[in-house]
């Protein structure tokens, strides 16, 4: 197979232009005669829902929520960035541009990234128009602030809920379009199956979550707009019921995945506390700015601390390892997300964590009180240490905050080319759910921008061109025998489980899982840590498919049901990561390979051998997947190995 | 912790529900109230029951999903917070808890602790958006609006859907979620163009969903877990009422 | 005019209606009370009656009352269609409620506090609307003029213990139907304001489910003991 990118000749920044005026175009009274299924209602869902809804397509859309409005973009806080220059600090799309490719280790695309700041603009200007209550100046204007990675303030925000407000402006979109009559909604709906037949991309079918009934639904052109795939570590910042069944499922029909090892590890979450936890929460990544990260300078009192005998507001300065500020002088605290996190991991491993799972590190705020005032903080962090005190019931002005890394962002996700087309035909992917635009490590409220632009401002004119080449006449209708064996290939599966009737509920494997692929394909891996946990998952996915139990039955909402078909997805997933991650022999972004690291311990690119993207071919059941290069070419940066001594 | 519970069990919507007790022998007050129910359904699932359906999903206050009744408070007793945010530590070691699923009859139970609030979603499709097409907006810049403004409107904007007004109301009312839509865009001058329509027609929906008719008793805005002022249902009423005197639609 | 009558059923509609009743009556307990202050008079009930004559034959004061009892009757009505509306809302009640913690009682009793005054309205205006137009009142002569003494039968009224106490309690629930009907009031036709509001929810407290009703309830106790001697 060879993988074609489409990535239009010409000047960088005329690749977009040139490329959109390439493309066939749907006459607006055919356009009714298309058919399109948008799976997921997040940003990139609801957002492309709508806009080919105005254009005149009908579409289906579906969320396993009960409202297109709980997608977890919804979660996002910082904000959006877009390449306005407001600020009149020299932001230009360009510079958007550099500060993505290298934030993501030099493992994007140019030509995407490069349409991806260009459409940034356009981006805020549309949510504007629909009234997102973006954060103003007191004259009236936008206001903005800086986000890690970047030298200029180009990020737009509407208090710590930005990506509610962006999703409420997409939801409202799309609700209008419900109400003209070109969405049709399905709510608590779940996609189960796509659909392949004649090399394209036909439709999917679904589980209706409250009757359990299986239909399928027809389409010229199927968008899988399902996000990403972080809660393979089971605990993450994700949302509960985030999940990769519908990227896998499309996998399984032969949709390359590409750099699935790419996971981001964001530096500050709140620590884990038990067995039962079951989720964890970001704190804003801003909280750096102010706060200085440390633990004690001996595992003796970090012991001390562990158990309670000592307070970490008694320990002496000279007796705290402030490592951030010791490793990387002129970066210090503000050091990219993966190196903090990774510092922070290895100081636990040291033995010098705290809390009582040893597994946190202090981010104290007592100078920045001391220098600024109590009521300067409050006013910046107020409601972010408010959240703290709810979760932990400490009081972050009196003590200091406990924080550890946890899985928040997945890079990779489905191959697609510059049209966002994975390698079936008539199949797009959209949003997290595809690898595209941030290549091995993302950028703080880059991932709102990315969202919305494949969304509002790529799909409706690339998706056109498809259609216009096959023509309304080339769908199959839901009786085709394709579609009937895909519904016989879901039931199947679910009778599967139902029948298995073992003694360990799905939580547990997805558990077990999490801690697997944390240990071993987390922040740090190392060769003979991904061969022992390939063999932990296959172990595990054997175990599952035998002793797995669900209650219930198929023909009644049944929410075990549901975990466990994710589940499943997953523990094949966990397994084609630790391959990804054994095939990448190098350190890049948030994939660090302890082999493969300089002498004091930072990350080690390999771009003579590297600088491509893995896309994966799956080959069946247990066999090997095939791997596939696209080779990534550089021609308007420079290569650098990042810096931050 | 040793927790006793109640819990409404219902299995579908055609079928009457009951309260069934539980009792949980290892909870730890740093659980959240959902991890405290993950652990009811391991147990019950080990047990070879049904587990407890209820809906969840971000767990950090914000997706609106999450939706307990929980000893006589919507979304429990913590004020300014959703069900995913009360931990266990607000209870006492040994204490009964009833959780209930929201009721209204615009929110129709269909299973255990899940209600049905898609009448919601045709509240806002009924009007809740600003119609701008994609690609059709000017300079994001161009309309200046004061911060002051911009900060109203997103408290409004701040809801997140989740229903505690209805189900904290005794009127089973949505005023305040309808009115936080409808004040936002009111307020935007965005929004402004279709200001009366917009009124008109959310009312009407909320109407012909079955909601009841506001009361002013506050409840909603106390157990909002955003703590959305009153002064929006105020606003609506205002635009409504000068919607129904003022626009040309004299059909309805 | 379909949006009149869609306007009216609305949910929103049916509450100005309640609000624009409510904040009538409210006004009118002002007139009734301050006319009521005549009762105060040690002048054998010679001011009262003069007031009473006027209230009943003053042109305006009668069209006025025909609108006042319009009202009462559809602030009465309104509220029974939109208790029946506001129950139906919710037809499983909650197994446990507390809403206490999140609610003051008036607010929540508007409906028990409105069958209560209803019933006293009935009460009183049988005692003294009825006997005045259509009872054998005594009447009383002043400057060679006759009027209806509805002092004397005002007197006979509250010589009785549990007829005072009635009126008494009576006036608490006026009390607490103000306390949240008031401020209520304003909320439904829309009227807030950081400014005004403040000042309305002041009106409202202390005025009107204070002032008033404390006035109110003053009247059958000072009769009460003039008419016993204790004054």
């Amino acid at each position: 197979m060879k993988l074609d990118s489409k990535i239009p000749e010409g000047p960088l920044a005329e690749k977009w232009a040139r490329h959109k005026f390439g493309l066939k175009l749907v006459n607006p009274a055919n356009k009714r005669k298309y058919d399109i299924i948008v799976v997921g209602t997040g940003l990139a869902g609801a957002s492309a829902a709508a806009s080919l809804a105005e254009l005149g397509y009908n579409v289906k859309a579906l969320t396993f929520h009960d409202s297109a409005r709980r997608a977890h973009s919804i979660a996002a806080q910082g904000g959006i960035n877009a390449a306005k220059n407001y600020q009149n600090d020299g932001d230009s799309v360009f510079r958007l541009f550099y500060d993505t490719i290298k934030g993501g280790d030099y493992r994007a695309r140019e030509g995407n990234v490069y349409r991806l700041a260009e459409v940034s603009v356009n981006i805020i200007d549309q949510c504007v128009a629909q009234g997102v209550p973006f954060a103003r100046e007191y004259g009236g204007l936008l206001a903005n602030r800086s986000f890690g990675g970047a030298q200029v303030s180009r990020t737009f925000y509407a208090r710590g809920q930005t990506g509610q407000q962006l999703l409420l402006g997409a939801y409202s979109a799309l609700s209008r379009q419900v109400t003209t009559g070109k969405v049709k909604m399905l709510t608590r709906t779940e996609l189960l199956d796509i659909v392949v037949e004649g090399g394209k991309a036909r439709g999917i079918v679904t589980r209706n979550l409250i009757t359990g009934k299986i239909e399928s639904h027809s389409a010229h052109a199927v968008l899988l707009c399902t996000g990403g795939y972080g809660n393979v570590f089971y605990l993450s910042t994700n949302a509960m019921n985030s999940n990769v069944t519908a990227a896998w499922r499309a996998h399984k029909h032969g949709a390359l995945f590409a750099n699935p090892c790419f996971t981001q590890i964001h530096p500050t979450c709140i620590p884990v506390k038990g067995d039962y936890q079951s989720k964890l929460t970001l704190m804003s990544e801003s909280l750096r700015n102010d706060g200085r990260v440390w633990v004690p300078k001996t595992k003796e009192d970090a012991e001390k601390i562990r158990k309670g005998q000592l307070k970490p507001t008694d320990l002496k300065e000279e007796d705290r390892d402030y490592f951030l500020e010791r490793r990387y002088p002129s970066f210090g605290n503000l050091v990219p997300r993966d190196v903090a996190s990774r510092n922070a991991k290895y100081v636990c491993d040291e033995g010098r964590g705290v809390s009582k799972t040893g597994l946190a590190v202090y981010l104290d705020f007592a100078d920045a009180i001391k220098r600024d005032g109590r009521k300067t903080i409050e006013a910046k962090y107020g409601n972010l240490f408010e959240m703290y005190e709810k979760i932990v019931d400490d009081n972050p002005y009196e003590t200091p905050m406990m924080i550890y890394p946890a899985v928040h962002y997945t890079m990779g996700g489905l191959w697609v080319d510059y049209n966002l087309m994975t390698s079936i035909p008539g199949l797009y992917a959209l949003g997290e759910a595809n690898f595209s635009d941030h290549g091995a490590n993302r950028l703080g409220a880059s991932a709102l921008m990315q969202g919305l632009a494949d969304g509002y401002f790529v799909i409706p004119y690339t998706v056109g061109d498809y259609l216009a080449t096959i023509g309304p006449a080339d769908k199959l209708p839901v009786d085709a025998p394709a579609f009937k064996e895909a519904e016989q290939r879901v039931t199947s599966q679910i009778q599967r489980l139902l029948s298995i009737k073992g003694t360990k509920p799905v939580d547990e494997f997805h558990r077990q899982l999490g801690l697997i692929m944390w240990d071993y394909c987390g922040m740090s891996r190392n060769a003979e840590g991904l061969k022992k946990a390939k063999k932990m998952i296959q172990d595990l996915k054997a175990e599952f498919w035998s002793n797995v139990r669900i209650m219930g039955e198929n023909e009644e909402m049944n929410q075990s049901l549901e975990g466990a078909g994710r589940v499943a997805d997953f523990i094949e997933l966990g397994e084609l990561m630790v391959d990804d991650a054994l095939n990448r022999e190098e350190s890049c972004g948030g994939h660090f390979r302890e082999e493969h690291q300089t002498e004091d311990g930072e990350a080690l690119r390999d771009d003579a051998n590297f600088a491509y993207v893995a896309a994966w071919e799956y080959q069946g059941e247990n066999q090997p997947e095939t791997l596939h290069k696209e080779i990534l070419e550089f021609e308007n940066v420079k290569l650098t190995q990042r810096s931050y001594k | 912790m040793k927790i006793n519970l109640k819990v409404w069990r219902q299995k579908n919507n055609n079928t009457p529900g009951k309260l069934v007790e539980y009792q949980l022998d290892n909870i730890s007050p740093d659980m959240s109230f959902l991890e405290m129910f993950d652990v009811l359904n391991g147990e019950l699932t080990k047990k070879g029951e049904e587990i407890v359906a209820f809906d969840h999903d971000c767990r950090e206050g914000i997706c609106g999903s999450c939706s307990m009744y929980i000893n006589g408070r919507a979304h429990g007793p913590q004020t300014g917070a959703t069900t995913c945010q009360l931990h266990m530590r607000s209870f006492n070691d040994g204490d009964t808890i009833v959780v209930e699923p929201w009721r209204a009859r615009a929110f129709p139970v269909i299973k255990d602790l899940i209600v049905d609030r898609s009448a919601f979603d045709r509240v806002i499709q009924a009007g809740g958006y600003v119609s701008v097409n994609t690609g059709s907006a000017r300079d994001a810049n161009e309309i200046l609006i004061p911060r002051t403004v911009a900060d109203e409107a997103m408290d409004a904007a701040a809801c997140i859907g989740c229903g505690a007004c209805v189900a904290a109301c005794k009127n089973a009312s949505a005023m305040l979620f309808v009115s936080a839509k409808v004040s936002q865009l009111a307020i935007l001058p965005q929004g402004k163009a279709e200001s009366q329509q917009r009124a008109e027609r959310m009312v009407a929906q909320m109407d012909a969903e079955g909601f009841g008719a506001c009361s002013f008793t506050g409840a909603c805005s106390v157990e909002c877990p955003k703590s959305i002022s009153l002064d929006h249902i105020a606003r609506m009423n205002r635009e409504y009422l000068g919607a129904k005197l003022t626009s040309d639609n004299v059909q309805g | 005019m379909a949006w009149v009558t869609q306007t009216l059923s609305s949910s929103l509609g049916r509450k100005v209606i309640m609000s624009l009743t409510g904040l009538f009556l409210s006004t009118f307990l002002i007139v009734h009370m301050a006319g009521n202050l005549q009762l105060f008079k040690a002048d054998g009930g010679r001011a009262f009656n003069e007031y009473t004559y006027f209230m009943t034959h003053n042109p305006l004061i009668i069209t006025v009352s025909y609108l006042l009892y319009t009202s009462i009757l559809v602030h009465a009505l309104m509220a029974l269609v939109l208790t029946r509306h506001n129950s139906a809302s919710r037809p499983v009640k909650y197994a446990y409620s507390k809403p206490e913690a999140n609610s003051p009682w008036a607010s929540r009793n508007m409906g028990i506090l409105g069958t209560v005054l209803l019933v006293f309205i009935i009460i009183h205006m049988r005692t003294f609307w009825y006997e005045m137009h259509f009872g054998s009142v005594p009447m009383a002569e002043y400057d060679g003029k006759q009027y209806k003494d509805l002092y004397a039968v005002v007197k006979v009224a509250f010589a009785e213990w549990w007829y005072v106490l009635l009126y008494v309690l009576s006036m608490v629930a006026v009390g607490y139907h103000l306390a949240h009907g008031f401020q209520s009031g304003f909320q439904s036709l829309g009227v807030r304001h950081p400014k005004y509001t403040p000042i309305i929810e002041t009106v409202g407290r202390y005025f009107f489910a204070f002032i008033i009703p404390a006035a109110f309830a003053a009247m059958p106790i000072y009769v009460f003991l003039q008419v016993h001697g204790i004054l």
